[in-house]
C-alpha cells in the first residue's frame, strides 16, 4: 500500500470540511446536542431515583460510547458517499488507486473525524455534567478499540451495500446504528432482552462493551474472556466487511456498474 | 485477419512497442455483445481516433482500458503491462478526460488537482499543478469550485487533471465537446503538441469529423462493437467513395454492412 493515495482521500475530506463548515455539524454539533440532552436526562433521573446509582457514568457514558461508535461508522460511509454524491467513481477508480488504499483512506478519515467527535463529547460531558471517563479505568482503551473496529466494519459494509444497490441505498445506511442499539443494550443489561434478542446481542461485539461498562460502574468484575471475545468478533467483522466490499467492487467492475454509477438505483 | 488469442498476440508482437495493445477484446452484457473481438494498437506519438455512432462501443472500450469494466474476453496491455493483472502499474502511466466524468464540483480546481496528484503519486505535485494551471489557462480559476465553472472551463480542468501524471497513454472521450470553436482549436493544438513532445499515445473519440481529420493520425471506425474500417482520416473517405469523413461516418452509421462489403 502506498501512502500518498491514502492521504489523498483524507485530504479531500479536509478540503470539503474547510470549504463547507456545515459538514462539521455531524461531527461536533449533533454529538454535542446528544450529550446535552442525555446529560440533562441523567441529571433529572438522579433527582428522582434512589441514591447510590451513578446515572452519569452509566447513561451518559453509554451515550458517549454509542455516539463514538456511530461517528466511526458514519466517518467511513460519509467519506465514501462524497464519491457517490459527486459522481466521482470513474475519476477515482480509473487511476492506479488500489481498492485497499481507497478503503484505508476511508478508515483513516474516520479515525480523524471520530477522534474529533470523541474529544468534543468528552470535553462537554466532563465540563457540564462531571462525567469522568477514567471511571471505566484501564478498560476504556479496549472498549473504545472494540467500538472503533465494529464501527469501521459496519462503515465498510454500508459502503459496499450502497456500491452494490446504488445511491438511493444510502437511506438504508443512515439508521443502521439506531437499528442496532436495542440489541446491544446501550442503556440496559442484556438480561432485559427476550431470549431471541439476546442471541443476536451476543453476536454483536458492542454488546460486551456496554455490559462491561455497567459491570465496572457497579464495582463488579468484567471477565477478560468477554473482552477477548468481543475484540475477536470485531476483528472478524472487519475481515468479513473488507471481503464483502472487495467482492462487491469486483462485481461492479465485471458488470459495468462502476462505470455507469450515477443512476438513483442500479441493478 | 487471423484470430489470435491474447497470449499468442503478446508473444508474437513485433519489435515496435505500442503504448496500448488491445487484442481480441469482447464485452457481453447479458445477451448483448457490446464489443466484439476488437484488436488495435496505439503507438507513442500517435493520435488514434475511435469513431462510431452512439452505442457502437467506444466508451465501453475506453472503460475496459481504464480498468473500470472487466472484459468478457481478450487482453489489454499498457506499455506491456496487462491491465487485468497489473492494473495499478498500467494505470500509473495512463490518464483520461471524458465529457461525462467532470471533476467533483465541491472542490476547487487546485484542490481537485492536488487530490489527483496524490492519487497518481506525482512527485513534484505542487509545481506540476502550477504549470498545468497556466498551460490550460486556469490560473484565474485556481481557487474556484469546479461546480461553478462553465462547461468549457470544467473541460479544461479535466484535461489538466488528465496531464497531471505525464501519461504515456491518454484516453480522451469527446474532449472538446463543450468548448467554443476558438478554445477547442487551442486545446487541440495544445494536446497535439503535448503528444508529439512527450511521445504520448492518444486514443481520441469525437463526433466532430473536422476535428478528427485535423488531429488524428489514424482512425478506427466502430460499428456494433466491431472495427469496420481503419486508416488515415485524410485518405479513408476517398478509398470508400465518399467525399468527406463525415459522409463516411454517416454511411458507417446507417449501412455498416455495405461499407464492409465494399
Amino acid at each position: 500500500m502506498r501512502w500518498h493515495p491514502i492521504l489523498a482521500i483524507v485530504l479531500r475530506q479536509f478540503y470539503l470540511m474547510r470549504g463547507s463548515p456545515a459538514r462539521l455539524f455531524p461531527l461536533v454539533m449533533w454529538v454535542a446536542v446528544d450529550i446535552l440532552l442525555w446529560g440533562f436526562i441523567t441529571k433529572f433521573l438522579a433527582t428522582v431515583a434512589e441514591p447510590g446509582f451513578n446515572f452519569v457514568s452509566t447513561l451518559l457514558g453509554a451515550v458517549l460510547l454509542w455516539d463514538f461508535f456511530g461517528r466511526v461508522m458514519l466517518g467511513v460511509t460519509t467519506a465514501f458517499f462524497e464519491d457517490v454524491w459527486s459522481r466521482n467513481f470513474l475519476n477515482v477508480f480509473a487511476t492506479p488507486l488500489r481498492i485497499s488504499e481507497y478503503v484505508a483512506g476511508l478508515v483513516l478519515t474516520s479515525i480523524l473525524s471520530s477522534s474529533l467527535a470523541l474529544a468534543v463529547m468528552i470535553a462537554l460531558a466532563s465540563a457540564v455534567f462531571g462525567l469522568s471517563i477514567f471511571a471505566y479505568g484501564a478498560l476504556l482503551a479496549p472498549f473504545l478499540l472494540v467500538l472503533f473496529l465494529s464501527g469501521i466494519a459496519l462503515g465498510i459494509f454500508g459502503a459496499a451495500v450502497v456500491l452494490r444497490l446504488g445511491p438511493a441505498a444510502e437511506w438504508l445506511i443512515w439508521p443502521v446504528p439506531a437499528l442496532l442499539s436495542p440489541f446491544v443494550g446501550v442503556f440496559y443489561p442484556l438480561a432485559t432482552l427476550p431470549a431471541w434478542m439476546q442471541i443476536i446481542a451476543h453476536a454483536l461485539a458492542p454488546s460486551y462493551v456496554f455490559e462491561g461498562m455497567r459491570a465496572i460502574i457497579a464495582g463488579e468484575a468484567f471477565p477478560a474472556t468477554h473482552l477477548l471475545w468481543s475484540t475477536g468478533l470485531a476483528a472478524i467483522y472487519i475481515l468479513l466487511a473488507a471481503f464483502f466490499f472487495a467482492r462487491v467492487y469486483r462485481h461492479a467492475v465485471r458488470t459495468g456498474l462502476l462505470a455507469r454509477y450515477s443512476a438513483e438505483t442500479v441493478s | 485477419m487471423r484470430a489470435l488469442d491474447a497470449k499468442q498476440f503478446f508473444l508474437e508482437s513485433p519489435m515496435v512497442s505500442p503504448v496500448l495493445s488491445v487484442r481480441a477484446l469482447r464485452k457481453r452484457f447479458g445477451d448483448k455483445l457490446a464489443v466484439d473481438g476488437v484488436s488495435f494498437e496505439v503507438c507513442p506519438n500517435e493520435i488514434v481516433g475511435l469513431l462510431g455512432p452512439n452505442g457502437a462501443g467506444k466508451t465501453t472500450i475506453i472503460n475496459m482500458i481504464l480498468g473500470v469494466l472487466e472484459p468478457t474476453a481478450g487482453a489489454i496491455r499498457i506499455e506491456g503491462r496487462d491491465v487485468a493483472t497489473q492494473r495499478a502499474q498500467a494505470l500509473a502511466c495512463t490518464n483520461f478526460a471524458a465529457v461525462y466524468a467532470s471533476l467533483p464540483g465541491n472542490l476547487t480546481v487546485y484542490q481537485n488537482l492536488r487530490f489527483f496528484a496524490l492519487i497518481y503519486d506525482v512527485r513534484d505535485g505542487a509545481a506540476r499543478i502550477e504549470a498545468l494551471l497556466d498551460q490550460f489557462d486556469l490560473r484565474a480559476f485556481r481557487d474556484v469550485k469546479c461546480g461553478l465553472l462553465s462547461s468549457g472551463e470544467q473541460t479544461r480542468a479535466a484535461l489538466a487533471k488528465a496531464m497531471l501524471n505525464r501519461p504515456h497513454l491518454l484516453l480522451l472521450d469527446e474532449p472538446t465537446a463543450s468548448l467554443d470553436p476558438s478554445k477547442a482549436r487551442e486545446i487541440r493544438a495544445l494536446l497535439r503538441e503535448l503528444a508529439r513532445r512527450h511521445r504520448v499515445g492518444v486514443l481520441w473519440t469525437s463526433h466532430n469529423m473536422i476535428e478528427v481529420q485535423e488531429v488524428c493520425d489514424r482512425v478506427l471506425f466502430l460499428s456494433r462493437g466491431a472495427i469496420l474500417l481503419e486508416g488515415d482520416p485524410r485518405t479513408l473517405p476517398r478509398e470508400h467513395g465518399k467525399s468527406s469523413l463525415e459522409d463516411l461516418f454517416v454511411s458507417v452509421a446507417r449501412e455498416p454492412l455495405r461499407i464492409e462489403a465494399g
